[in-house]
């Protein structure tokens, strides 16, 4: 397009505003009209995230129930507070939300890097290896719970059946069982989320120049060490960042679980979050539930800091 | 440049500020998630909001 075509339609369009607006909008400097595109957006963010926020901190502090809405709403201070950090079953959620992060890291670590260095190797068939291993992260975590209830069914699931086929030991109740119930859902996470790990590490091990195995190679270094004094510090970063969005992730873990196990057997797998709805939307006890999203959002503000943290020493 | 802005810039540096603020935050987690100490675990919400609070504060300390 043509100088003179262009500064033609400005003209055009210029003639077609009304008058008014020309001038109003002609009033205005470039912060004043930035300011007007970004307010709704403000607006919005303000109603959804920020208003709920703070009056979850001030309903910390009463012992407002939702399910009778003319109570008068009584001040009870750090009361909410005090109750829960003083409460062993408080303790005993935050125990099994740390089993199942701790384990679930771990491993997916371990399993994620092992992946990332075989896809690494670009053999034949690399690429379609990768779309098949990534699938299982492009799942709703809801439906991920359904469908693994049904392969940990101890009569009819093919994870018993796969399981006994190498030891026999009989029909293995995954989820109802109280020792193998926490490592029902721990399993299911891995599967779900290793991918993640993989890619995130892949990403590392890509931007790990050749000259430095080149190098390594002259000085005739062994496999052992190029990957303990070049891949490993290279990925570490990358690692670093995996964990910590997956942790932050895994300790507000909800859907999964619930479909899973519900918090069971017992209480064994009752994570935070779920202890969480049941005192919120089961119990009515909304002050004391406040509280207790108020020490969970804490909490996962602080690991954000460290995320953001970690995530400009990536960027360096 | 002052001898005060001087003094201010070389305590209040914001690299070493924010890895004890980091290191806070993360001994707090630990507190809120062992399984050892039921007082390590009813302390734990004053050291991250201590951690996280002064992790505000020093990332707005100069380089």
């Amino acid at each position: 397009m043509t100088d003179r075509t262009a500064a033609s339609i400005a003209d055009r369009a210029a003639a077609a505003t009304p008058a008014g607006l020309t001038r109003r909008v002609r009033g205005l400097s470039d912060r004043a009209i930035a300011w007007l595109f970004i307010a709704p957006t403000i607006v919005l963010l303000l109603a959804i995230n920020i208003f709920p926020l703070i009056w979850t901190v001030y309903l910390s502090f009463t012992n407002y129930r939702a399910n009778r809405p003319g109570r008068v709403i009584d001040w009870v201070g750090t009361r909410n507070y005090e109750r829960l950090l003083g409460s062993e079953d408080v303790w005993e959620y935050m125990q099994a939300t740390a089993h199942f992060v701790s384990w679930t890291m771990i491993i997916q670590v371990i399993l994620g890097l092992g992946l990332a260095l075989l896809i690494n190797k670009n053999f034949k068939g690399a690429g379609f290896w990768t779309t098949i291993i990534l699938i299982p992260m492009m799942l709703s975590p809801a439906v991920v719970g359904t469908f693994w209830t049904y392969l940990y069914q101890p009569q009819t699931g093919i994870f018993s059946y796969i399981i006994n086929a190498f030891v026999e030991v009989g029909p293995i109740d995954m989820i109802g069982s109280p020792g193998l119930a926490p490592w029902s859902i721990i399993i299911v996470d891995t599967w779900m989320w290793t991918p993640y790990i993989m890619l995130l590490s892949l990403a590392g091990l890509r931007s790990i120049p050749d000259y430095l195995y080149e190098a390594a190679e002259i000085d005739r270094a062994n496999t052992w060490q190029k990957f303990w004094h070049i891949t490993l510090p290279r990925v570490m970063p990358f690692l670093m960042l995996a964990v910590l969005f997956r942790g932050i992730e895994n300790f507000k873990m909800f859907d999964m679980v619930v479909e899973l196990t519900s918090g069971g057997p017992g209480s064994i797998t009752e994570l935070a979050s779920i202890n969480l709805k049941r005192e919120a939307f089961e119990k009515w006890r909304t002050g004391y539930a406040s509280a207790f999203a108020v020490i969970l959002f804490v909490t996962v503000f602080g690991l954000g800091n460290i995320y953001v943290k970690a995530l400009n020493r990536v960027k360096q | 440049m002052t001898a005060g802005g001087n003094s201010f810039k070389r305590w209040f540096r914001r690299g070493p500020w924010e890895n004890g603020a980091t290191v806070t935050i993360a001994l707090g987690v630990f507190m809120l998630m062992q399984s050892f100490s039921h007082f390590l675990f009813s302390q734990s919400l004053t050291v991250i909001l201590t951690g996280t609070i002064g992790f505000v504060i020093v990332s707005h300390f100069p380089e």
